[in-house]
Parts: structure tokens; sequence; C-alpha cells
């Protein structure tokens, strides 16, 4: 037993944006409608708080909150990511919101109440905790996808986002039920020495609901269905989110329920894990290749994404952790340079979502045209870029467990999404230009900048960042 | 040696170039000029400093040279950079190479001038790269990394189809590429590292070599190219800027060879002697096949696209015969090729810059107007015929000399190869530079510029130089050639005696 200031030491970063969402809801009261572009300025403040106190706060390891929440390298290593996600979708989103005349106070306050989910998400260590954090996340995403409320899609968005995640929560819950029946316990390490007896049909029908639950929060096949849609008729900056945090968080527990609490299922799991990832990079890369709009074919893209950062789960070894603790940061760092690039595409005022407005971007505007061409390469997986890195790392930890054909079927559909990225790049470059573009506010250039130079400059440098990532692997007994 | 040396240097000048380059604005007429000579001068100098780098290297010695390496990302990859016998004569090559592509870009290339520039100077640091890797991650970083500019020069400022050639490239070689790098993965699972010197001497399980060794192959005979896969060189090549046909055939071709030697050989030694048969197959096919059909181009540089694979073929016979002639030979070939076919798209620019079409039927007669480039352009026509004076026969000599002793059958059909190359290539002559000059647009053709002499003259020299003084490039080559063949005999030996023993 620890004491409570213990524990809340090392749950400081989620203690700031509780109370940080709560004094801002305040704000937001008593100043009323004209607060939002203060509340927006102080929510970033808090996030950006978050994240100092993740950096200079406790570095050790401990189960705290009676083992409900854990903190350690790797719940640390996922928040960053998730924080970096949130702010720097806030950040993007204020010009874009005043534009659209939906600068409410709410969306910075809901953003930081999911962001706040997504930080439990990441340290769950019982069932309970998991689906706390999950459901927090998950109420303020149905909200913000439907923000823009005089927006017919968007309110489409919204509804199907909620109808389908209440459906995925419902199985969530349903297999933790189960997986506690047997094992007796909510907690994760509890049940990973109840349930060492092997197989039995009652646990891996849990195991199979509860990973359904979270295939549907990482988008990956066969429960992505919703994402093409809520990409496309959410209001660009939530798309923006959408694709970055809340995937970092769904990822990061899904990794640490099933090394954690079902080792001992690790065989059964494995297979819906390589299964999940299979579906999922052959989707992403065949579905995207008739999209006409750009955020559709962001879509599948991150659909395609979960797939090959799920390469690297399936090894079920350090280095797979390794794997996709790098290829998370390497693919959130992208995905945000390109959606800074697609709040960009302005004509006259008017935002355009068509990949044929990029026409010949490298005449109208050749820098951000060489910032799309090196993200596309990205995350197509070319060197001497981040995303090779990304690839490199998540594969080879396949291949080192014995996954070969994976890692073979990973690559060949690597190379059939290469032909969608390079659409892009073929259009920007080759084409003949459609109408320029306005010139884009600052806090938009300077993220798609910072993207790309990233993405562009990670192989003069990697060592800190696959460094960060190998402890972050630590954090779990293999 | 740890810490940065001259090869990190030569590979890393052309950047600097690129930095100044992103300076310059506008495309008013000064700033354009500008630009062309920063590009031209940092190829130069990048010369410059390979030349330095060419009177410290001694040919005596079989292993690794200028040897530098850094610490880099974690996971056992490190940044290591040395070269040997095998190697440093690409280096040389495609170092010498690269400013005669800026010249002849000069006046060609009038849109994008800039980009155009970065483009090719990226393009140089990573082929000078991929020759000076010690670190196979590092290597397929730079392998790799080369489709980017080359799929932007290709579909920015190529031909009519330009798209589809700049797809089909870009396409086709990544799927080789990325079998290479489940096998790396696999050697580097298998091993604990990538450092190529130590992989060098990694023993891998005979099972395993197989596939591996096809796994590399997938990669090389792609970017060699060997029949069946070298349908995208044709494509690329009529479509591509004079510029890149050059870099492509003089450069980029190179590199299948170059991994065939550095990786598949020694690395795989029993799998190599298991597939060889295979190899010869395909490349008597791709030199007899992809000759006869040279003979019936209409177009220049599709049929310099077609001699190039025939010519490849030479050099993955040479290469399987595994013997100090063949593998030797097969250097001297790839050099010898990179400096005649970049010659001849070079010749080819020539006409097009002034014709604006590569129709071998649009010309005839050139020879009444254009004396000088008749004779530059005979030079390097015999020297892909491989007529002995230049340096087009020594390769083909000494790879036909140890596919014989490997395999005398093999040998007599790619002689055949010999014959067809005299009768495309002087049918190419023949009807673009004799007969009668009796097309109208043709009468005031003007005869090579100074810049065009500029450009052609050192390799007509070299190209004889080559042909009667074969000795720097072989010596450069012998001891580490010999070290790499001693090794795969000796395999070779010890899975025959295995064998035998068996029975």
């Amino acid at each position: 037993m620890h004491p409570l200031s213990f524990s809340i030491a090392h749950a400081l970063p989620e203690t700031v944006l509780a109370i940080g969402a709560l004094a801002l809801v305040l704000v937001g009261a008593i100043r009323g409608e004209k607060s939002a572009g203060l509340v927006a300025e102080l929510a970033i403040g808090v996030l950006a708080l978050a994240l100092v106190v993740i950096f200079v706060g406790a570095k050790s390891s401990a189960d705290v909150f009676e083992g409900a929440f854990v903190d350690d390298q790797f719940a640390r290593f996922m928040k960053v990511l998730v924080l970096i996600g949130s702010l720097v979708s806030l950040v993007l989103s204020r010009d874009f919101l005043q534009r659209e005349g939906i600068d409410l106070f709410e969306f910075p306050i809901l953003i930081l109440l999911s962001t706040l989910g997504m930080l439990l998400l990441t340290s769950a260590n019982s069932l309970i905790s998991l689906y706390l954090g999950l459901e927090l996340m998950s109420l303020a995403l149905y909200v913000v996808a439907a923000f823009h409320r005089d927006n017919l899609k968007a309110s489409e968005a919204g509804l199907k986002y909620f109808v389908l995640g209440a459906l995925s929560s419902g199985m969530l819950l349903y297999g933790a039920s189960l997986i506690y029946g047997y094992a007796g316990t909510v907690q994760f390490d509890g049940i990973a020495k109840a349930l060492t007896a092997g197989p039995q049909i009652g646990v891996v029908f849990g195991l199979v609901f509860l990973l359904a639950g979270l295939a549907f929060k990482m988008s990956t096949v066969p429960f992505h269905m919703w994402t093409p849609d809520v990409y496309e008729g959410a209001p660009t900056p939530v798309t923006a989110f959408f694709a970055s945090a809340p995937k970092m968080a769904a990822v990061a527990i899904t990794l640490r329920v099933v090394t954690d609490a079902l080792p001992g299922l690790a065989h059964e799991w494995r297979q819906i894990v390589m299964f999940i990832s299979i579906a999922s990079m052959a989707l992403g890369s065949f579905a995207a290749i008739g999209q006409t709009s750009i955020k559709r074919l962001m879509a599948y893209s991150s659909i395609g994404h979960m797939g090959f950062a799920l390469v690297g789960l399936a090894a079920n070894t350090a280095a797979g952790v390794q794997g996709v603790a790098l290829y998370m940061a390497i693919y959130l760092v992208t995905t945000l340079g390109v959606f800074a690039v697609i709040l960009a595409m302005r004509v006259q005022g008017k935002a355009v979502e068509t990949i044929s407005d990029l026409s010949g971007l490298a005449r109208t505007n050749g820098w951000m045209a060489f910032f799309m061409a090196m993200l596309m390469f990205s995350l197509s997986g070319i060197p001497p870029l981040a995303g090779f890195f990304a690839k490199y790392y998540a594969f080879l930890a396949a291949v080192q467990a014995g996954l070969t054909p994976l890692a073979v079927i990973g690559v060949l559909l690597s190379t059939v999404a290469a032909f969608y990225y390079l659409r892009i790049v073929k259009i920007m470059y080759f084409d003949d230009p459609a109408p320029a573009f306005d010139v884009a506010p600052l806090s938009v250039r300077v993220v798609m900048a910072v993207s790309t130079a990233l993405v562009f400059l990670f192989w003069v440098y990697p060592a800190p960042f696959v460094t960060a990532a190998a402890n972050a692997a630590k954090a779990f007994a293999f | 040696m740890t810490g940065f040396g001259i090869l990190s240097a030569i590979t890393f000048l052309p950047l600097v170039g690129v930095v100044i380059l992103m300076f310059h604005r506008g495309d008013d007429a000064a700033t354009v000029r500008s630009i062309r000579h920063v590009a031209l001068w940092t190829t130069l100098a990048t010369f410059l400093v390979t030349l330095l780098a060419w009177s410290r290297f001694d040919p005596a010695l079989a292993g690794f040279q200028m040897v530098e390496s850094q610490a880099w990302a974690g996971g056992g990859l490190v940044y290591k950079m040395g070269v040997d016998g095998m190697s440093f004569p690409f280096v040389v090559l495609t170092a010498f190479l690269m400013p005669f592509c800026i010249l002849a870009s000069w006046e060609a290339i009038n849109v994008r001038v800039k980009e155009y520039m970065i483009a090719f100077l990226v393009l140089e640091t990573l082929m000078l790269g991929v020759f000076c890797a010690l670190d196979l991650v590092l290597f397929y970083l730079f392998f790799e990394g080369g489709l980017i500019p080359m799929f932007l020069i290709i579909g920015v400022w190529g031909g009519k189809r330009r798209i589809y050639a700049a797809f089909k490239f870009f396409l086709y070689t990544l799927v080789g590429s990325l079998l290479m790098l489940i096998a790396i993965m696999w050697m580097a699972s298998f091993a604990h590292t990538t450092d190529i010197t130590v992989l060098l001497k990694t023993q891998f399980p005979a099972d395993a070599q197989k596939y591996l060794w096809l796994a590399f192959f997938a990669s090389f005979a792609v970017k060699m190219p060997m029949w069946p896969v070298h349908t995208w060189l044709p494509d690329a090549h009529v479509e591509a800027p004079t510029a890149g046909s050059v870099i492509l055939a003089g450069i980029l071709l190179k590199m299948g060879g170059y991994g065939f030697i550095r990786f598949s050989l020694p690395m795989f030694p029993d799998a190599s002697h298991y597939f060889a048969p295979l190899v010869f197959a395909m490349s008597v096919i791709a030199i007899i096949y992809t000759s006869l059909v040279a003979l019936v181009q209409e177009d220049m540089k599709k049929l310099i696209a077609y001699s190039s694979v025939a010519h490849m073929g030479f050099v993955t016979m040479g290469l399987f015969a595994m013997n100090q002639q063949g593998v030797q030979g097969a250097v001297y070939q790839m050099v010898s090729h990179g400096l005649v076919s970049g010659a001849l798209f070079l010749c080819v620019g020539v006409v097009y810059d002034r014709m604006h079409t590569r129709e071998i039927a649009a010309y005839g007669g050139l020879v009444r107007n254009m004396p000088l480039y008749a004779v530059a352009f005979m030079v390097f026509t015999m020297a892909n015929v491989g007529l002995p004076g230049t340096s087009g026969f020594v390769g083909e000599f000494l790879t036909l000399l140890g596919t014989f002793a490997a395999n005398s059958k093999v040998a007599f059909f790619a002689t055949f190869g010999v014959i067809l190359s005299a009768a495309y290539a002087l049918y190419l002559y023949r009807r673009a530079i004799f007969g009668v000059l009796d097309k109208p647009e043709l009468a005031n053709i003007k005869d090579l510029s100074g810049r065009e002499i500029a450009l052609l003259g050192p390799l007509v020299v070299l190209v004889i130089y080559y042909g009667v003084h074969p000795g720097p490039i072989l010596d450069a080559s012998a001891a580490s050639v010999a070290e790499l063949v001693k090794s795969t005999q000796s395999v070779a030996a010890a899975v025959k005696s295995a064998a035998l023993a068996g029975h």
C-alpha cells in the first residue's frame, strides 16, 4: 500500500489535466462565449505543463492506486506521444474553428478530457481502469466528431461513431467480464497468474471480445468501417486529432493488456493480432487506391499503418515493443504534418479536400509540395526518411521472432500502398497547377515544417528516439 | 578509425551544393546561370576529392581501406564507410560522370532548373553512399533512397510517357528491394550485426542461403536489369532526360552488379554455386534475345537501352563464372559500359537537342554536316561493339574467357551476342550517320559546339585509353577479386568433397 501522495506523484500528468479541465470549465462558464480563445490557449498551456511534468517527474516504475494504475517507461513514452498529438491538434484547430464559426470554449475542454482518458488508458493496469479510461476518451471523441453541428456530414460522423463505438464498448465489456469470470480478478498481473492453465474456451471468447473492442479503437480491420466516414465528416482538425492521439492510447493499452495480462494465451492472441495486422495492411493498401478525398485516403492509410505497427506486436518480444513504440512515434509526427498540409488546403477562404486540388502544387507552392512529398515518401517507408526506420524496427522484430512470412506479406502490401502515396507526389509534381492555395496561418506552416524536418532528418541522428523506444520496451518482462 | 574521413567527405560534398542552391531564388537568366555553375562546380569538387582519395588508395590491399565508423542508431546499426578494389572504381566512375550530366543538362533543361540540379546532387550523394557503405542497413538506405530523386527526374523533366515510366521504374525496383530488406533483417537477426565486414565472414546455413540469395537476387536482377525483369529499363531510358539516362545506364545499373559482387557471391557462396546455371541461362537469353530486340528498334535511346541489357548479361555471366578473369572482367565491363553507354546517351542527346526527335528514321547523312560528331559517335559505337582497342573489348573478352573456363557451352552461345551487337550498332550508325542527307530539316544542322566537345572529348580519350591500357582498373580490383574468388572456390571444393563423401 502506497500513501496517496505517492500515488498522485506518479499520476501527476493526469492530475494536471483533470484539474486544468475543471478549472477551464469554470473559466468558460464565467466568461461565456467570448472566452473561447483564452480557454484554448490555457488548454494548450495545460497540455504543455503535463508534458513538462512527465519529463521532470518521477522516473521510477510503480503500481499505484491499489494496483489499478501503472507508471512505467512505456506508459511515459506513449503519454508523451498522446500529449504531443493533442497539443498539436489543438494548435492546428484554432484558425480552422474561427473561420468555420464554431470557435466555442467547449472544444478545448473536450480535448483535454479526452486526453485525460487516453493517459488513464495508457497507464491502466486493471480491466476497470481500462474501461474507465476508454469511455472517458470515447465520450469526448463522440462529441468533438459532431462538433460542427450544423453540418450534416459532421453530425452523421458523430452519430455513426457513437453507435458503433457503443457497440464496441459493449463487446469489450463482455470480454472483460468473461476474463474476470475465469481469472477472479481484474488486475492484469493477477489475470496473468490465474490464466496459466492454457486456453479454456471461455477465456478465448473473452479474449476475442476484448480484442474486438480494442481493434475498434485502433481502427483496424474488421472493425474499421467507421473510420473513413468519420475522418471525412469530422472537421479537419478533429480528424487530425483522431488520427493521432487516440491511436497512441489504443495501441498502448492493447499492447499492455496482451503482454501483461494474457501472456498465458500468447499463442491465441498472436494469431488474432496477425490476422488483424494482415487484414488491415491489405485493406489500407488496396482501398486507398481509388479515393478522391484526401481525408478518406488518410483514413485508409491510417488503417494500413495500424496494421504495420501490429506486425511488431505480433512478435511478442521486447524488440517488438520497441518497434511498435517507435512506429507510433514516427507515425504520429508524420500524420500531424500531413494534416497540417490538409488544413492549409484553402482556396479563397474555402477549404478544399480532394486530391486533385493538390495538382501542380510544386509550382504554386514549392515548399508545401516538398513537405507533403517527403511525408508521403515517409509513409510509404522509403529510406532515408523516418518511415523506413519505423518499418525496419517493426519488421525486424517480426523476423527475429520467426514471423518472416508475416514480414514478407507486409512489405509486399507496402509496395501496393506506395502506389497511392506516389500518386499524390505525381499529382503535385507532374500535373498542371490547380488554383493556388491561400497563405496558411503561421501555426499550420510551423507544424508542417517541423514535422517534415523531423521526418527528413531522422536518419542523421536516430539514436535518441531508438534508445527511448528500447527503454520503453524494458517495462515489460518477456 | 572512428570519426569521419574522406569517404564521408566525398559522399556528402554534393549536399553542400544543395544547401547553396536552396538560397537561390527566382528564375531570371542570371540566377539560372548561377545555379548551373554551382551544380557544376560542386560535382567537379567532388571529383577532385575523389581523385585525392584515389591517390591514397592502395590497390595491393585486399581488404577495406579508408574505413571510418561512427555510432548511429541503436540496435547494432553503425555508420560505417570503406572501400576496396571492387567498390572504389565505381566511386570514381560516379564522381567522374556527374559533371558530364550537369553539362549535358546545361541547355536542355530550362524549366525548374534549381529543383533539377538539387535532385541530381542528392542522387549523387546517394549513389556514392551505395558504393562506400559498409553497413547493410546504411547500404540499403542509400540504395533505395536513390529512387526518390530518380522518380522525380523522370517524372518532371521526362518525355511524353514520363508518368508511366516513372511509376514503372519506382514500383519495379521497390518490390525487388523490399524482398532484399527482409533478407537483410533475417541476416541481422542471425548474425546480430549489420556490419558488412563481419557478415562477409559469417557462415550462413546452406538452406537459408538459398532464400537469402533469391531475395537479394530479386533486388539486383531488377536493378541490373536481367531478362525477364528488364522491361522497366527501356521505358525509363526513353522518357528520362539525357542526363537521367546517362546516370541510369552509367551508375544505377552498376548497383545491381556491385550488389552481386559485394553480397551474393561472398556471403552466400553455396547458393551462388547452386544458382549459377540459372544465372548463366538468364544471361545468355538476355544477351541473344535483347540484342535481337535492339536490332529492330526505331528509337535510338531504346536501342541503346536494349543493348545495355545485353551488355549487363555479360556482366552477370562473368560474375557467376566465379573465377579471376570472369569477375575482373565483369568489373571492367561495368566501368567500361558506364563510360560507353553514358557517352552514347550523350550523343543521342546532342542530336535530340537539335531536332527534338529520337526516331532513327528522322536522321541520315549526318556525317556531311557533323563530321566531328560522326567521329565521336563512331568511337563509342565501336566500343559498344567491343572492338579491340576500345574499353568495351577488354571487359567482354575477359568475361567470355572466364565463362569459357567455367562452362564452355554458355560462352559459345554468349559469343553470338558479340556478333549481334556489331549488327545492331553498325546498323544504327549506318542509318543515322551515313547515307544521303536528303531531309530538309537536317540541311542546316550544326556540328558539335564547344560545350559538346568538352563533353564528348574526354570520354573518347578515356574509352580508347582504357582499351589499350586496362591496367589501372584491373590492378585496382585484382587483390580484392582474388580474395573473393579464393573464398568462393574453397566453398565449392568443400561442397564437392562433402557430396563425394556422401556417395
